[in-house]
């Protein structure tokens, strides 16, 4: 099969590829980028495993063509802490709160919050609810998950005003 | 001689983080970082890609199954079908329920998505091209859907390959489309008890199909090396010795040239537990390919064609006197087990352990029996996070007190309350012959209703049906109680077996010079934290920090042979074994310890951390002081090192239990069922880590909480499945789920070393029932006795128009 060539930024490295047109983006990123945080669960679109952040919006890679990725500006969760290694505070938030188990659908969880608190800093309970209900997971019942959030958010715009 | 001042004891073993501590998980840090190393990450040199062309049809003949058009694929390698594994004898496997299942279809297709060819190629596009091209010409056949149909004298023949076998694996078969009869108590006593009862109500409560469904889905990767001759499976296994022992049984590949081994695994639930033909046709390509070959299904796959749960049909029957006492129990189940009888349970249990369905009560004489029969439907069968079909007996148990209580007009929470087996009568052994090892049932009941405000959440339903009654209202209140016993830990190896092979498990230490240790388990965690709690358990035994103990799991060439984790048994089997393991450690320490201090061994007592001389504490010798001298000094009479090894047979199950209360209000107009309250009781005995046991609570109970609202595989009368993908099958989001409150009194286990008893399917067995209770109960002043699950907006809206009172 003709191939196609794309170029993307990803977690701030510029890459540039030839793939079947026809690959979605998730496997891009998995194979061909050795990209594994992502995860696939569904291949429908549903639980949000494979989640990355594109062009400032959450987007579930197994839903996209990587030809629709062509140019984008992309973060996965290996691009989430900082370059020097440092966590961000989703991740210390998720590891402090018990907001993980098998960690499957972690990387798509934190991708997504990522995102979330970036949409709205300072949401609710209900609407941490409603910003994750793209992301499916099956272990820990979400209650974690939220708190996890809810404190990343704090500590957020803690260090924010700190900052100001 | 020690001279700086000792910490106290309660500050040492608080630095340990043992037993009780919550403990933050060790797993975490590569999670959270994208890091985890599940089987779809493996990537080998050369590695190729296996992927299915499945059934279209529930039941059909195979005309012809044409490969041509998928072998011109650019790509595609290789086509497998029954007629290629039929020279190696591997187009049936053997099953954990002592049946055959096909690899490959072979003649016949018995449910839709049945693997009938293996298409292999260099990537997974490649071979779903392949599978498209697959051409299979079928001959129709009528589908067996109903289970009550099953056994009809006109029903379809399914399995022709045993035809002429009616002794099966569990005994004789009454029809060709029956598997086993399997029953336990006194029938004719419990007959007569319920012919002299007061009071008997009977209800059929069906416990629908429905599945595991981890958001991992099931996968391999099998590499055969040709130059050594040794064939390693990666794969998604919640037992990976089993899987050793059986591959090498079936492939008579000698079993110390196999290795299994099994990475992180993205959750399992009961759904890791079988071998499926995936697994099979993975291990002939890379054999046949000589390269590395990829199996990973996708989420329809999964949900139709690996490990189905449930499917039981329940007939309670139940008996009491006027003043609320059971005298009786019967319940005779129809199980749907499906193509094949792929059921997950103990060679001798072809039910699971359905007959702890007297639960918590204390019933005088009970009889339960059980046939399973084949339909056109998934194998499977598994213990979906709970224990063998007991999730099944406690659903029946729980909606049948209620029922009773109902008939009765009394309070199904003080109807079970005068029918708990009390405190002092444990150990109890039930009318079905099981030996509860310990409970206290009163104290946790009356704690729940305590916690919750029954009743007052009584009185206020008094006043909500009132305020429904005056149109006031459009809302029905509901409250659930289920109180639940379980049985775990499978388990004693004089009854408790898989293929042969006893249900012990083990643990082997390995502590360095240096004072940090190694220990491997038989077990393998999908998420439970092993890596985090074993260390803990192992802590407060043999003294050194929790952080200095690495656990290693899952890859057989290295870890003690164990029977794997599901079934709630890795806390009470393999916990007990790192507990007895590391009993031994500490022996052998005790004895360097009396040579190095120049006093009799029985002269020292262990305090925290250290062995110190009895009645002068300041004469001591830590732990870690003790592992360096095992490798540095000449011991007269002692080995160097400082290793045990512990392979522990429980001597019984261990019986966790728990009182959940649910409150629910029902909008009858839409069936919409919205949970305003849920808070669980667990008693697990001993706690590890509370963190992680209230994280265990959390999961289970949302699990629970699907199942009671809306899973279920169903079929239409074609054997099509109709909820075979996440657009149907339902998981709860976040939305939909609650705020769980927890809680807990602990009972230990008093055979159990550290006294734990295993906690993370008891959310699911006690879920369920408080759920369904609810809804029902929501609805008990109208007149209804038993409304079936899911209990899905749909079937709500039903029940409440069949009532009269929808708008």
């Amino acid at each position: 099969m003709s191939k196609i060539n794309v170029r993307m930024t990803v977690n701030g490295t510029e890459v540039e590829k030839s793939a079947e047109p026809r690959t979605l983006l998730i496997h891009f990123l998995r194979e061909e980028l050795n990209l594994t945080g992502p995860h696939i669960g569904c291949d429908t679109s549903h639980c949000g495993a494979c989640t990355v952040d594109l062009n400032g919006k959450s987007v579930k890679s197994c839903t996209i063509f990587v030809g629709q990725a062509d140019g984008a500006e992309i973060t996965t969760i290996e691009g989430i802490s900082g370059a020097d290694g440092t966590l961000h505070a989703l991740q210390v938030a998720f590891k402090d709160n018990h907001a993980l188990q098998c960690g499957f659908c972690t990387p798509g969880m934190i991708t997504r919050g990522y995102r979330l608190l970036q949409e709205n800093p300072n949401p609710t309970d209900d609407e941490i609810r409603h910003g994750i209900s793209g992301n499916l997971c099956r272990c820990t019942g979400y209650q974690n998950i939220v708190k996890a959030i809810r404190i990343a958010a704090e500590q957020l715009n803690t260090a924010e005003e700190a900052a100001e | 001689m020690n001279d700086q001042t000792i910490p106290p004891a309660a500050e040492r073993a608080a630095a340990l983080q043992g037993l009780g501590s919550s403990r933050k998980r060790v797993e975490d840090a590569r999670f959270t970082q994208g890091k985890g190393n599940y089987v779809d990450d493996i990537k080998l040199p050369g590695m190729l890609f296996g992927d299915f062309a499945r059934s279209s049809h529930g039941h059909a003949r195979i005309k012809s199954i044409n490969k041509e058009a998928a072998l011109a694929v650019p790509g595609v390698i290789a086509v497998l079908t029954a007629e290629d594994l039929k020279p190696l004898n591997l187009h049936y496997m053997p099953t954990l329920a002592g049946d055959v299942q096909a690899v490959l279809a072979d003649e016949k297709v018995l449910f839709q998505n049945q693997e009938i060819a293996f298409v292999v190629a260099e990537d997974r596009y490649a071979a779903a091209d392949g599978v498209e091209l697959i051409e299979v010409e079928y001959e129709e056949l009528p589908a067996l859907v109903d289970p009550f149909k099953a056994m009809d004298d006109d029903a379809p023949l399914l399995r022709e390959d045993i035809k002429d076998k009616m002794d099966g694996a569990h005994g004789p078969r009454k029809h060709y489309n029956h598997i086993f009869y399997w029953e336990e108590g006194d029938k004719e006593g419990t007959d007569k008890a319920l012919a002299e009862s007061d009071v008997v109500v009977e209800e059929l409560i069906t416990y629908p199909r429905c599945h595991p469904s981890p958001i991992e889905t099931c996968g391999c990767v099998a590499s055969m090396d040709k130059i050594n001759g040794k064939l390693t499976i990666w794969g998604t296994f919640q037992a990976p010795h089993a899987v050793r022992t059986v591959a090498s049984l079936i492939t008579n590949i000698a079993e110390h040239n196999i290795r299994i081994v099994s990475p992180d695994i993205g959750g399992g639930f009961g759904n890791k537990v079988g071998v499926y033909p995936g697994y099979i046709c993975a291990a002939v390509a890379s054999i046949v390919t000589g390269v590395p070959v990829k199996w990973i299904e996708d989420k329809i796959e999964n949900l139709t064609a690996t490990a189905f749960a449930r499917d039981y049909h329940m007939t309670g029957k139940i008996g009491a006197t006027k003043d609320g006492k059971i005298t009786a129990l019967s319940c005779n189940v129809l199980a749907d087990h499906g193509a094949f009888d792929a059921c997950a349970d103990p060679t001798q249990f072809p039910a699971g352990f359905f007959s702890i369905c007297t639960g918590s009560y204390d019933i005088p004489v009970a009889h339960c029996g059980v046939d399973g029969v084949y339909t056109n439907k998934a194998p499977g069968g598994v213990a979906y996070r709970c224990s063998f079909r007991v999730t099944e007996a406690a659903y029946m148990i729980e909606r049948m007190i209620d029922i009773l209580a109902r008939k009765m007009d009394m309070d199904p929470a003080e109807l079970r309350m005068k029918n708990f087996i009390k405190k002092e009568q444990f150990p109890y052994t039930s009318a079905l012959g099981w030996e509860y090892d310990s409970g206290d049932y009163h104290t946790a009941m009356e704690k729940a209703m305590e916690t919750v405000g029954y009743k007052a959440l009584r009185a206020e339903q008094v006043e909500n049906r009132a305020a429904f009654a005056r149109g006031e209202t459009r809302a029905l209140m509901g409250v659930g109680v289920a109180f639940f016993t379980e049985i775990v830990g499978a388990g004693p190896v004089k009854n408790c077996d898989i293929l042969g092979l006893g249900m012990f498990d083990s643990c082997e230490i390995r502590i360095h010079p240096t004072g940090s240790a190694i220990a491997r388990v038989g077990t393998i965690s999908q998420g439970q934290g092993h890596a985090t709690t074993f260390p803990q358990i192992l802590a407060s035994e043999i003294g050194l920090p929790a952080e200095d103990i690495t656990v290693e799991e899952g890859d057989t060439d290295t870890a003690p042979y164990g029977l794997g984790t599901y079934g709630s048994r890795t806390t009470p089997v393999a916990g007990a074994a790192a507990a007895m393991a590391g009993r031994k450690i500490r022996a052998k320490a005790q004895m360097i310890a009396a040579y190095l201090l120049e006093v009799h061994d029985g002269d020292l007592e262990w305090d925290v951390d250290r062995f110190q001389v009895k009645g002068n504490p300041e004469k001591f010798k830590t732990m870690k002081e003790l592992a360096f001298a095992a490798y540095s000094q000449a011991i007269p009479g002692i080995e160097p090192g400082l290793e045990a090894v512990s392979y522990y047979d429980p001597p019984n199950m261990t019986y966790p239990f728990g009182a959940y209360i649910c409150v629910v209000d029902v909008d009858v107009d839409t069936g919409v069922v919205d949970v305003r309250r849920f808070y669980a009781l667990d008693d697990c005995g001993t706690r590890i880590n509370p963190m992680i046991i209230e994280g265990q609570v959390h999961g289970g109970l949302t699990e629970a909480l699907a199942i009671a609202m809306g899973q279920e595989i169903s079929y239409d009368a074609m054997g099509n499945v109709k909820g075979g993908s996440l657009m149907d099958y339902y998981l709860p989001t976040a939305v939909e789920t609650p705020v769980w409150e927890t809680d807990h009194t602990v009972t230990p286990s008093p055979h159990h070393p550290i006294g734990a008893k295993g906690v993370g399917e008891s959310p699911n067995v006690g879920g369920v029932p408080a759920f369904s209770n609810a809804v029902n109960d929501a609805f008990a002043h109208l007149g209804l006795t038993h409304t079936q699950m899911p209990h899905d907006h749909w079937r709500v809206w039903q029940t409440a128009q069949r009532l009269g009172v929808t708008g």
